[in-house]
């Protein structure tokens, strides 16, 4: 809830929510934002904001996710859902270009225009909002860049919506994620949902010259002391609501010491290797190339799908898979997602928004694994005569300094 | 301890392949041979020895191929591919005049300024030799040049005598002042009268002084395992012994995420690493 100098806070009603809609897409945006279908809160494409999931909870459980009504008819009052923004910024199949062969032999590659659609996604929470700046750190960050995702990525328009029911497998506080957005965070305009007696209403704030733009053009009115003061109170409220915890240890050095655990072959025991978690984290960016051809054989194409780190073509050699036990497998998982991230791309790969923890078929919980390893990390680095004090072998980190 | 390359970007050459023709094949063993490519139309960058390209074969497939040479003008280049699997065949088996596409080069290279004015120990086994080849080939020009001094070794390990790749370079190499070139074969033939056994006790026989000496090494992980501690035994530190790391590759511009060992992705924190660095990270099983 802090503001940048000089942006104007102004509170919007539903009818104002349903200005911004028709502003943004007046301004040439597909406009995409939660909507229910088959039981769950689903992001679509939307042309109005009535499609917005008002009235709509969600109650989440390790392996379990369900909708519940709100009496309150809030439309951002729901956690993570199935899908992530990155099925728009980074999505599951595209093509990368075409080649043809001329009967003489030669080649000719065509690189694939990307398609210039120009999104505004409306009610990012705050762990989204990073898990974006994460994905832009891995696939615009680095020396090669793909263009396709910055391209989507710069053109994309962000409205968060602050986030004001966490659910029981979310844990952005301790990620440091969330549940408001930071003021450093870029994004276009951010939200504060507010339902109380003073009627439903969004404080809203713009964090670029294209969000104050847009707040420019929608009938709105000057924040008020009880509007701004009940936003500011249902996010710190909301912080104190997490329903997970990941332990305070340095995870980045954790993960480095623990390669050789027993918990790895606990959790295997669990695991189906299924990658589901992959899919849904919204951070995970691998994929696979698939090199196709057509009868003629003169024809080829480059596709690129999401691939999991789970699938175990995923190490692929020819001498055999790299990680062929699901112990390495998960191990992978894990180890990438909160520690080597770190190396890789100088941050967590790891957001708190507990939908791995949702979407696992058995319940498997990354809080909990990362847990049991700092358990067994601390039982195995702290001499037997230590005091038990707990936390005390918190970022104690055999050959590392610092995070 | 590796060189990072300054190429980057997106578009022709980086994720799009461009074109080249393949100008000459030669068979190095029964499932070997080294095509020597020139660009269509535009080239990529400059290879530096120990980088690789994403070289595919039309409606195949890609895979990551070192370059076994770079032409002197930096346009031609070489690549030496042993067929495992469908798409190093089509590769393997591509005539004079197909064209292939390459995209790269990607990844580091073997750290040259490492092994100025030091005694240099290249340790090969198989077709581990082809991305070390251009380096011995810049060595040599070095030390011929009279850019550098110090010893050149250059230890081959093959499977058998009819397995070893670049026998011609080989011999070459070894016909040249101040070179030690020493091979050894697993399994040898009935016309062998050279050394059996691991590249490793190549070393015994080589001639370098532990504390000035910069090494090289590729072929199998075991292999390379055993040559760093070897060498560490022989007072080479883990810091002086590079590497090259194979992992799955499918885009060579990190965006993919198959090619991870540990913190590395070795598409773009290698292949080449330092064995200080990648020494500890091949010690656990399936990383
Ligand atoms: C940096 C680097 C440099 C290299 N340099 C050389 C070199 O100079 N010379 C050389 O001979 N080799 C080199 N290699 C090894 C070479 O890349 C492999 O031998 C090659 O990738 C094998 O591919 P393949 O398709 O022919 O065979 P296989 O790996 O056996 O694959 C068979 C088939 O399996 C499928 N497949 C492969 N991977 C996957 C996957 N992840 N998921 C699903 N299906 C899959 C594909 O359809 C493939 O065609 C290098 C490797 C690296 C990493
Ligand atoms: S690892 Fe799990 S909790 Fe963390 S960002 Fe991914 S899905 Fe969310
Ligand atoms: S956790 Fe697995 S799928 Fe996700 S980014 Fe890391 S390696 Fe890729
Ligand atoms: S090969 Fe794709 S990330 Fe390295």
């Amino acid at each position: 809830m802090t503001d940048s100098p000089g942006t104007e806070r102004a509170v919007l009603d539903r009818d104002g929510l349903g200005a911004l809609v028709r502003e943004l897409r007046a301004r040439g945006h597909t406009v995409v934002g939660p909507t229910v279908r088959d039981g769950a809160v689903v992001l679509d494409e939307i042309d109005s904001a009535d499609r917005l999931p008002f009235g709509w909870g969600v109650e989440h459980e390790a392996g379990r996710y369900r909708l519940r009504p709100r009496e309150d008819g809030a439309a951002f009052a729901h956690s993570a859902g199935p899908q992530s923004w990155k099925a728009y910024l980074h999505p599951q199949r595209l093509r990368e270009w075409t080649a043809d062969r001329e009967a003489d032999g030669r080649i000719t590659v065509r690189a694939e225009e990307p398609a210039r659609v120009s999104y505004a996604f409306l009610g990012v929470q705050p762990c989204d909002l990073r898990a974006i700046a994460v994905q832009d750190r891995v696939l615009g960050g680095g020396a090669y860049t793909d263009e396709g995702y910055r391209g989507r990525r710069a053109r994309a328009f962000l409205v968060v919506a602050e986030c004001t029911e966490p659910g029981a497998t979310c844990f952005c506080v301790s990620m440091g994620t969330g549940p408001g957005a930071p003021g450093d965070a870029a994004y276009d305009l951010a939200l504060t949902e507010v339902v109380d007696d003073g009627g439903h209403r969004f404080l809203v704030r713009a964090g670029s010259p294209a969000g104050a733009e847009v707040l420019a053009a929608l009938p709105r009115r000057p924040a008020d002391g009880a509007t701004a003061e009940a936003a500011r109170e249902a996010v710190a409220d909301a912080a104190t609501r997490m329903g997970r915890t990941m332990p305070g240890t340095d995870l980045h050095a954790l993960m480095a010491g623990t390669l050789e655990a027993d918990r790895w072959d606990d959790v295997a025991s669990r695991c189906l290797t299924c990658g589901n978690c992959t899919m849904v984290c919204p951070t995970c960016f691998c994929t696979s190339t698939e090199d196709v051809g057509d009868l003629t054989g003169d024809h080829a194409e480059r596709w690129r799908r999401w691939e999991s780190c789970f699938d175990l073509d995923f190490s692929h050699l020819p001498g055999g898979p790299v990680r062929s036990s699901g112990r390495s497998r998960y191990r992978q998982w894990l180890t990438h997602k909160l520690g080597t991230w770190h190396d890789q791309f100088g941050s967590s790969g790891c957001v708190g928004c507990g939908r791995c923890i949702v979407w696992c078929p058995v319940g498997i919980d990354i809080t909990e694994e990362a847990a049991a390893l700092d358990r067994e990390w601390s039982a195995r680095t702290l001499p037997p005569t230590a005091p038990a004090e707990p936390g005390d072998a918190r970022g104690r980190s055999p050959g590392r300094t610092g995070p | 301890m590796s060189v990072r390359s300054a190429t980057g970007g997106s578009g022709p050459g980086a994720t799009v392949p461009v074109p080249y023709r393949v100008v000459r094949r030669t068979r190095q063993t029964p499932d070997t041979a080294t095509l020597v490519v020139e660009p269509v139309d535009r080239a990529l960058p400059r290879f530096a020895p120990g980088q690789f390209a994403m070289a595919y074969a039309f409606g195949r497939g890609e895979i990551p191929l070192s370059a076994s040479g770079i032409g002197e003008d930096g346009r031609t280049l070489e690549h030496t591919v042993r067929a495992v699997g469908a798409v190093s065949a089509a590769l393997h088996d591509s005539a004079p005049g197909t064209q292939i596409a390459l995209r790269g080069p990607f990844g580091t290279a073997w750290d040259l300024a490492r092994a100025r004015d030091r005694d240099v120990l290249v340790v090969a086994g198989g077709i581990g030799l082809a991305p070390l080849r251009p380096l011995v080939h810049a060595l040599l020009r070095d030390r011929s040049a009279g850019r550098s001094g110090g010893r050149l070794g250059v230890l081959v390990g093959a499977r058998s005598p009819g397995e070893l790749p670049f026998a011609d370079d080989v011999e070459e190499w070894s016909a040249r002042p101040g070179t030690h070139v020493a091979v050894t074969v697993d399994r040898p033939g009935p016309r062998w009268t050279g050394e059996v056994g691991v590249v490793t006790a190549l070393l015994e026989r080589a001639p370098f002084t532990p504390g000035r000496t910069a090494a090289f090494v590729c072929g199998p992980e075991v292999m390379m395992r055993a040559a760093a501690r070897d060498l560490a035994h022989r007072g080479v530190a883990e810091d002086r012994v590079q590497v090259s790391l194979e992992r799955t590759m499918h885009c060579g511009t990190g965006h993919c995420g198959h090619c991870q060992l540990g913190p590395l992705l070795v598409c773009r924190d290698g292949p080449v690493a330092g064995y200080d660095r990648a020494g500890p990270l091949l010690t656990y099983r399936e990383l």
